[in-house]
């Protein structure tokens, strides 16, 4: 039970960095990214292709693979999604759609459909593990893996407070028209914006190859997980998402205590659960908060039998 | 008054909200450090006109020229960097950010300057005690005062200033035109203000509009009471009336 507690934990950290990019994007851009899971397939094909196909260490490999993400992000948001938000709400929802049944075919095509990881390229660390007491055993990966996500997620909480970019990303992202008076270039906050969101993801995606196995057509699974997460942690807050992130790998790893089959699926209740709750919340306070709403409900009721 | 620069120069400028022509051609011009009162009706172009000069709202026709510069094509946020800066409708500051970074947001993407934070917190002493307070806490008059503090910090060499005293107490408003007071001389200004005494006070030059045409354009000092009311309502028949 703990055992599975810590592992969820520490799946969260993943799970976090895979829904900060999508997140980022939707609170700063106003852009869903359907193609964000495949995105973050794209970053571990890369790193894979730099480490199998090129030989560099794998460490390199992220090293070069994220600036190149981040470069693709940017380049996106400046000749698709720039456009594709001018067309309304309909229109970046298909595009992306497109993007990604374009970038599952493009990597199917470039580098064939055989499941790929990076697990054999980092020596015993995929299975080196901390013997705790109590007999808990903790994987080394997972806990550096989680590292990493807090300090990743840790510097973007820091760069949105206390830089002038961050500060001009949480500006646009609050009330475009009055940052474009302080003379903000939304534009190109956009930019930076979806180029930290690429990057993001592609770390992510490389996460998930090196403790486990990515194929082209990984990327929707990992859309469902990046917005379970988004969704239980709530939209445009860092820390939400790093509490999303985790509920979400919690509820898998308790999930799969009883079952393997359960383990996807209890998070996707976890998920439902926080949904209905949220849009619960908002129809109580449409009616003026739970009590009145709860009110309102049983002189309806009353009125009901008196009229039987 | 020699050789006075032209600050402003909108000529035939059309805006449009849809099919309505919200401003009618309308060409005018504003000497540098001019301090200038729009006032009107509901509905009569005012804030249209403020956004289109900062930028929010397009030109359907005519153009704007910025101390000779043409920047009709230019987005809001680069005539930001040529020197307009509009404190707008509703303040619009940043509700989850502090005071002291809604001005240092301006202070890092607009122009650089003799306004800076400490400047602008000595222009509006009320602002120093709430730098660090979220601006989506602060009472109305707090806000405008942070409003036109964030455009400040920009260093224009025009301010718009739309709103002014809507929703202020009295004594709000008395602070806010003090502070006003102060920049005279130092940078043009465009204010709307519904309040016509202060208008006539704080201006050198009084303009009124009503449904999108400018109705009147003179010295406040020379105009009367009735002459004002008249353009307000866009009454034209009574100027008629007394020629005859």
């Amino acid at each position: 039970m703990l055992e599975a507690l810590i592992q969820g934990i520490l799946l969260g950290g993943y799970y976090a960095m895979l829904a900060a990019g999508l997140s980022l994007m939707f609170g700063v851009v106003r852009f869903i990214n359907l193609a964000h899971g495949d995105m973050a397939v794209l970053g571990a094909m890369i790193a894979l292709w730099l480490v199998q196909g090129a030989g560099l260490g794998v460490g390199l490999a992220v090293l070069i693979t994220l600036p190149v993400m981040a470069g693709l992000g940017w380049l996106m948001q400046r000749l698709i999604f720039e456009r594709a938000l001018r067309g309304g709400f309909l229109i970046p929802i298909l595009t992306t759609i497109g993007l990604g049944a374009a970038l599952q075919n493009g990597m199917f095509g470039l580098w064939g459909s055989e499941t790929k990881s990076l697990g054999a390229y980092i020596g015993n660390l995929s299975w080196a593990s901390w013997e705790l007491p109590g007999g808990i055993f903790l994987g080394q990966l997972p806990v550096y893996m989680f590292v990493i996500a807090i300090l990743v997620l840790g510097a973007l909480h820091l760069m949105l407070t206390r830089t002038p970019f961050g500060r001009a990303v949480r500006a646009t992202a609050t009330d475009a028209d009055a940052a474009a008076l302080c003379g903000i270039d939304a534009r190109k906050v956009h930019r930076g914006a979806a180029a930290i969101a690429v990057a993001l993801a592609g770390l992510a995606g490389i996460f998930l190859a090196l403790r486990a196995q990515v194929t082209p057509f990984s990327g929707p699974m990992l859309l469902i997980f990046a917005f379970e997460a988004v969704v239980i942690g709530g939209i445009g807050s860092l820390r939400g998402t790093l509490i999303g992130g985790i509920a979400l790998g919690v509820a898998q790893a308790l999930g799969g205590m009883i079952s393997p089959q359960f383990s996807i699926l209890s998070g996707h209740v976890v998920f439902l659960a926080v949904l209905a709750w949220r849009m619960s919340q908002v129809a109580a306070a449409d009616r003026g908060g739970w009590r009145s709403a709860w009110g309102a409900l049983r002189a309806k009721r009353k009125i009901t039998r008196g009229k039987a | 008054m020699t050789d006075v620069r032209v600050a402003l120069a909108l000529s035939g400028a059309v805006g449009r909200h849809g099919q309505l022509q919200a401003i009618k051609p309308l060409s005018l011009t504003i000497a540098e450090n001019e301090v200038l009162a729009l006032i009107g009706a509901n509905g009569a172009g005012k804030t249209t006109l403020m956004r289109m000069i900062a930028g929010l709202h397009s030109f359907a026709e005519g153009a704007l020229q910025l101390f000779g510069q043409d920047v009709t094509a230019m987005s809001a946020h680069d005539r930001v960097k040529a020197g307009i800066a509009l404190s707008p409708e509703g303040r619009r500051l940043f509700g989850d950010m502090t005071v002291r970074e809604n001005l240092m947001i301006a202070a890092e993407n607009g122009r650089r300057g003799e306004w800076t934070l400490p400047t602008a917190c000595d222009a509006f002493p009320q602002i120093t005690p709430l730098l660090d307070r979220p601006a989506g806490g602060l009472s109305g008059g707090q806000r405008q005062a942070v409003a036109i503090a964030r455009a400040l910090v920009a260093n224009p060499s025009v301010l718009l200033l739309d709103e002014v005293s809507l929703g202020l107490s009295p004594a709000a408003v008395d602070g806010v035109y003090q502070s006003l007071a102060g920049l005279r001389g130092k940078m043009t200004m465009v204010v709307v203000e519904q309040d016509l005494t202060r208008a006539m006070e704080f201006a050198g030059r009084l303009i009124c509009m009503a449904e999108g045409v400018l109705e009147l354009d003179g010295n406040p000092a020379t105009l009367t009471r009735d002459q004002i009311t008249n353009a307000y309502f866009g009454i034209h028949k009574t100027a008629e009336a007394s020629h005859a």
